[in-house]
């Protein structure tokens, strides 16, 4: 029981019965973040801008789409023509999975220079790699519902992976596909899971994500803990208030996003065939696997790493590997030096390393394949796990510079 | 009487009990829960007019020239039937050196159509055009070069197959084609889905 006295008026009414004004205060207007936030920091505030923008165009867009094997493709393309305005909520939507990754993936990056990861905050990146794992979840069933070519073909790629596993294999795809083929059955319930059950999962996890991070407080690009130097009343001498100072710098964040993502949604929606693939402007033919079968572009370092390996359960286990390895981050690397501005060269190095293969899978994940590539993809999955690897081996014992007492 | 039993009497709390009593009641939770589950998990089966759709089908194969290929539905999965000329037939001989599985142990297919051409009839190849790495169909490659042997490559990940459906080594298809049960009900027709009677 709050046992305070009213404030009085409405909010102190409600005040009494609901913990509005401490819910504002704990996480707006007395939550004390790093007064050295840079750009970098922007892209956690956009991803919860983008990902109510996909709610809101989500809904709209249901109100319009029929989940079923003989209708989506043209219930998409209904939406495209004669809805009014439907066009748009489309591209929103669909230029909208392809911003989350963006921002996802630079968010994910700023954790790895800063080490915003490392203790105390391994459950605030445990947490975000689940967002990371539902927000991959949520888009690849989100793109089975246009039931186009690369919609069916891609689905029955991704599935096949589970057909992988021994013993179990087999009978596990059929279950997921509800059908000998993926069929009505299987647009269904990804249906239900793209609308209902991943978003669910998905808030529930930003919500906590956040409540950790307001727990032990954020990092910042200098790496220092701001709570080691307070003034009289325990407020961070290094902090201020996330409301006004850094909604009002978020606010700047959005209108720089807002133009980028405008342009594209207006000029560009397909990007040339990388946020929406050609073959899916064609209806879901299970005769006729396209040309050449590439994920979205968001998938493709992931994919990249499964075609570099010729033998089938490798490949599938070095491609789940290369995302469960991030989960252990915040244990691979031994280092007390958090931001990447006091740590080794060896450090950048390997972060270079990392930033270069991944783009390059991603390269060669949306190509056809052929000796040369795999050679390169194979070079480029060694990277990409050798920077785990040497995160490992060099944060153990490594030459770091002195760290200041507070932020800069 | 020692402190802890003036305690339990003072609060007259069983502690024995209270902890049988709580892992009894989670015991009987976890027990309903995973019965309640098990129709939630299971109503992800084919349904019964999803397996009604897998019953076998017939096909008619009378007009079948030499060297050409019809895609038959089965399952929603495309069967191919193939009628592999004398000289597709021959490039089987010598290629065991390049398959991964030229005996195809590891594959699956009938007794009856496990041999060299993988078929009852050497002429005609009855297979799942399903590639066995992740699902996509393969393309019929008719054309014998010196580069490719022919018979049937996946355009997805590179899997080359031979005209038995053998897989070639060094790709990512891990077996060779599927073969299906079939049996010929008279020269001009064969039913895919089911086991001939012997």
């Amino acid at each position: 029981m709050n046992n305070k006295p009213s404030t009085g008026g409405l909010i102190g009414w409600i005040d009494d019965r609901f913990p509005l004004t401490k819910m504002w205060e704990e996480h707006l207007s007395k939550y004390y973040a790093p007064k050295n936030f840079n750009f970098w920091y922007f892209f956690g505030s956009l991803a919860l801008l983008v990902l109510v923008l996909q709610i809101i165009t989500g809904i709209f867009l249901t109100m319009h789409y029929k989940p079923d094997g003989e209708m989506a493709f043209e219930s998409v393309e209904y939406i495209m023509r004669d809805v009014d305005w439907g066009w748009l909520l489309r591209y929103l939507h669909s230029t909208g999975s392809s911003a989350f990754f963006i921002v996802v993936y630079l968010h994910m990056f700023r954790g790895l220079m800063y080490g915003s990861y490392q203790k105390p905050r391994e459950l605030i990146w445990l947490f975000g790699m689940f967002i990371f794992l539902a927000l991959m979840a949520e888009a690849f069933m989100g793109y089975l519902l246009p039931w186009g070519q690369m919609s069916y073909w891609g689905a029955q790629v991704i599935i096949s992976l589970f057909g992988a596993i021994p013993v179990i294999g087999d009978d596990l795809t059929l279950w997921i596909r509800g059908d000998f083929v993926i069929a009505d059955a299987t647009l269904n319930r990804f249906f239900a899971l793209h609308v209902i059950a991943v978003p669910l999962v998905l808030l529930l996890l930003v919500v906590m994500h956040i409540l950790a991070l307001h727990e032990v407080g954020s990092n910042n690009p200098d790496g220092v803990e701001i709570k080691k130097h307070k003034d009289e009343n325990g407020i961070p001498l290094d902090g201020i208030p996330f409301h006004p100072y850094y909604t009002v710098k978020d606010i700047v964040g959005v209108v720089g996003f807002l133009i980028l993502f405008s342009a594209v949604v207006f000029f560009a929606p397909e990007m040339g065939g990388y946020f929406l693939e050609h073959a899916n402007f064609i209806p879901a033919n299970p005769f006729q696997t396209p040309e050449h079968i590439a994920p979205v572009w968001y998938f493709t370092p992931f994919y990249a790493i499964l075609r570099a390996i010729p033998h089938k359960l490798t490949g599938v286990i070095a491609m789940f590997a290369s995302i469960f390895v991030l989960f252990l981050l915040p244990w691979i690397d031994r280092g007390k030096v958090h931001s990447i501005r006091y740590r080794s060269q060896s450090f950048k190095w390997l972060l270079a390393m990392l930033v270069v293969s991944f783009i390059g899978l991603g390269y060669l994940g949306a190509l056809p394949v052929s000796d040369g590539r795999t050679l390169f993809a194979q070079i480029f999955s060694v990277g990409y796990f050798g920077f785990f690897l040497g995160l490992w081996v060099i944060s153990k014992n490594e030459n770091t510079k002195p760290v200041p007492e507070r932020v800069q | 009487m020692s402190s802890d039993e003036i305690l339990m009497s003072a609060d007259g709390v069983d502690n024995n009990r209270r902890r049988f009593l709580t892992a009894a009641t989670v015991v009987v939770g976890a027990v309903g829960t995973v019965a309640v589950a098990i129709p939630f998990v299971k109503s992800w089966n084919p349904s019964a007019r999803a397996k009604a759709a897998g019953a076998p089908v017939k096909a008619d194969i009378s007009k079948l020239q030499s060297g050409q290929q019809i895609i038959v539905k089965w399952r929603g999965k495309p069967v191919w039937v193939v009628r592999r000329g004398q000289d597709a037939l021959d490039t089987l001989d010598n290629l065991a050196d390049k398959l991964r599985d030229a005996n195809s142990e590891d594959s699956i297919q009938p007794d009856y159509a496990k041999n060299e051409y993988r078929s009852i009839k050497p002429e005609y190849l009855i297979m799942v055009g399903i590639c066995t790495h992740l699902g996509c169909s393969p393309t019929y490659v008719p054309t014998i070069t010196a580069d490719f042997q022919g018979g049937f490559f996946c355009p997805c990940h590179g899997s080359k197959f031979d005209f038995a459906g053998r897989v070639y080594s060094g790709v990512p298809a891990p077996t060779n084609l599927t073969i299906p049960p079939h049996y010929f009900i008279d020269d001009g027709l064969i039913l895919i889905g089911e086991d001939g009677v012997a």
